[in-house]
């Protein structure tokens, strides 16, 4: 590989010059508007803003639901990048291109079919509708998917399910298989070969998928626009919250919220830095 | 990369070796395939169950609707004024930061993937804080009856912000891996700057670049929450994505799909451009390799 050499090419100053200005204008500028603003609240507005009881609730709601469609990413999403790497089955490259579903479609588009498909009359809803075998087991109301707590977790585990599967997938493909063969030679079954030698080669890669599955459902609004009720305390999401106060009028308000999500949004960032270090140690 | 999870899907054959037992494959295909028809399939398949279960006539009526079309065409130069300023300062940025060293560039790295980790919501209250009418600029704009948000510029300045990383993080591995030895040897063989990058660069890349664009493309013809917060529900005044809530909350559930299936057909069509670009890279890469060994 070439040393240290003196700068040959052109264009240092054009284009450092250009991608400074550029991200300075649109994005520097926006940034620290939003956290000078902040700062004007004076601290104890802020606090109040942030953590009033609606806040909480709002919070609350976002990270479980956002926690557990990572989770449910994390199980389907691991299985899905197994059978994508190793077996063949007709249909496999279809299933491969499908999974970028969420990264294509425009998110309000995935909220209201959606809300369509799980909603008392859709698809999967009328199977847990009132009065239905199913529903009834929940009870005289049946069981809300749409526009419930479940509605929530349902489209973040849309909007987040490529993660898992495309950082795990990679990890899969390099796995060396003389492992395995060793594994069997030495006389271990399938399944305890994928809990002991494959399953702790994966984990940081699941971890790292997780995170970015988390982070992006964590600032979701489109789909989730579509399919939830909106109901303070019990299905109304941080942005939705942040909406509300700017409907409201309070800009205060939704500004202490929006520095509160972005300060999350960055801790997230921080810890996905880790973990990608992490994820590259067991690749290389 | 912070927050980078690469978009390219694999084309790698299953490699043979120690397999499970074929009901046990079966079986996990069958779940994986439950799983992606739950979240993935049932939800495309009743977009144009929806749109089109009244018959063709309500689905034709919901799209030749003027506010429809004036939703289109605004959805349509949204992405025309935005994707390529996106893709000239995606270009710049991958050249000064693979093909020079700077202080500071980590962070420079960091700061152009930040609008993947912050919410969409929370861009649209950035951009009311500065030009909103309690924002930093609101009194002076309102003077000079320029309007920003709730008006075409802040819509602009919304979709531009979250779509910055897209070309920038296909190039910058890219262009990495390259290295600058064949740039250097056509400056030394008396090429000019702009000559080497449009004759020597450029073709390197291009398809990268496209990859960019085409996922920049969708998100920019796509992006809900930043659009949400910086415009006012005007039919005829918003993009597509706006226009399906503004009839959704009408209950006007035919044309909300009808104009759904617009933007479905748009993210097939990415899709099917990204698979394309997927193959003709593997096909570069191989073809690179061989020569390589010749």
């Amino acid at each position: 590989m070439s040393s240290p050499r003196p700068r040959v090419l052109p264009g240092f100053r054009l284009t450092l010059g250009f991608t400074v200005f550029y991200l300075s204008l649109l994005l520097l500028i926006p940034l620290g508007a939003l956290l000078l603003r902040s700062t004007q609240l004076g601290w104890a507005e802020f606090w109040h803003h942030v953590s009033s009881p609606r806040a909480l609730a709002a919070y609350r709601l976002t990270f479980t639901a956002s926690a557990i469609a990572g989770l449910i990413n994390v199980v389907g999403g691991t299985l899905l990048a197994w059978v994508l790497t190793r077996y063949r089955f007709p249909g496999r490259r279809f299933l491969d291109a499908l999974i970028d579903v969420p990264f294509a479609l425009p998110t309000a588009v995935g909220g209201l079919a959606l809300a369509s498909v799980y909603s008392p009359t859709g698809w999967m809803g009328r199977w847990f509708a009132p009065g239905s075998p199913l529903g009834d087991l929940f009870g005289p109301d049946g069981l809300k998917l749409a526009y419930s707590r479940i509605g929530v977790v349902i489209a973040l585990t849309f909007v987040s399910l490529p993660f898992v599967v495309r950082t795990v997938q990679p990890v899969l493909e390099s796995l060396d298989r003389s492992i395995e063969e060793a594994a069997a030679c030495l006389g271990a079954g399938r399944g305890r070969t994928f809990l002991t030698v494959i399953l702790p080669a994966l984990i940081p890669s699941i971890l790292t998928g997780f995170t970015l599955a988390f982070a992006r459902a964590v600032g979701e609004f489109g789909s989730i626009q579509f399919i939830s009720s909106n109901v303070p305390f019990k299905t109304q999401i941080a942005p939705q919250l942040i909406i509300e106060k700017l409907d409201a009028y309070e800009l205060e308000g939704a500004v202490a919220i929006a520095v509160f999500l972005l300060g999350v949004s960055f801790m997230i960032l921080a810890a996905i830095n880790l973990l990608e270090g992490w994820t590259r140690r067991f690749q290389s | 990369m912070a927050g980078h999870v690469s978009h390219h899907s694999s084309s790698h054959a299953p490699a043979s070796g120690p397999t499970e037992s074929l009901a046990i494959r079966c079986l996990l295909i069958g779940l994986a395939l439950v799983f992606v028809g739950l979240f993935l399939l049932l939800p495309l398949a009743s977009v144009f169950g929806e749109a089109f279960g009244r018959g063709l006539k309500p689905y034709l009526d919901a799209l030749r609707d003027p506010r429809t079309l004036a939703s289109l065409r605004l959805t349509v130069l949204l992405a025309v004024i935005v994707v390529p300023l996106n893709t000239v300062f995606g270009v710049a940025a991958a050249w000064a930061i693979t093909r020079f060293r700077f202080p500071g560039k980590p962070l420079l790295v960091t700061l152009i993937d930040l609008p993947f980790a912050i919410s969409p919501v929370v861009v649209g209250v950035m951009l009311l804080v500065l030009f909103g009418a309690q924002g930093y600029f609101g009194p002076w704009l309102r003077e000079h009856d320029f309007r920003i948000v709730f008006a075409l510029p802040g819509m602009v300045l919304a979709t531009l912000f979250v779509t910055i990383p897209f070309v920038a993080r296909e190039l910058i591995p890219l262009m990495q891996s390259r290295g600058p030895d064949l740039e250097e040897a056509a400056l030394t063989l008396g090429a000019s700057g702009w000559q080497t990058f449009w004759h020597v660069t450029l073709p390197g890349v291009r398809w990268a670049v496209l990859y960019g664009v085409i996922l920049a493309n969708a998100r920019a013809m796509g992006e809900f929450g930043a659009v949400y917060v910086v415009s006012k529900p005007v039919p005829g005044e918003i993009p597509l994505a706006l226009w399906v809530d503004t009839l959704n909350s009408e209950h006007q559930g035919t044309a909300a799909f009808a104009v759904a299936s617009l933007l479905t057909f748009l993210a097939i069509a990415t899709l099917v451009v990204k698979a394309w670009l997927e193959s003709r890279q593997h096909r570069e890469m191989a073809r690179g390799q061989s020569s390589h060994t010749e």
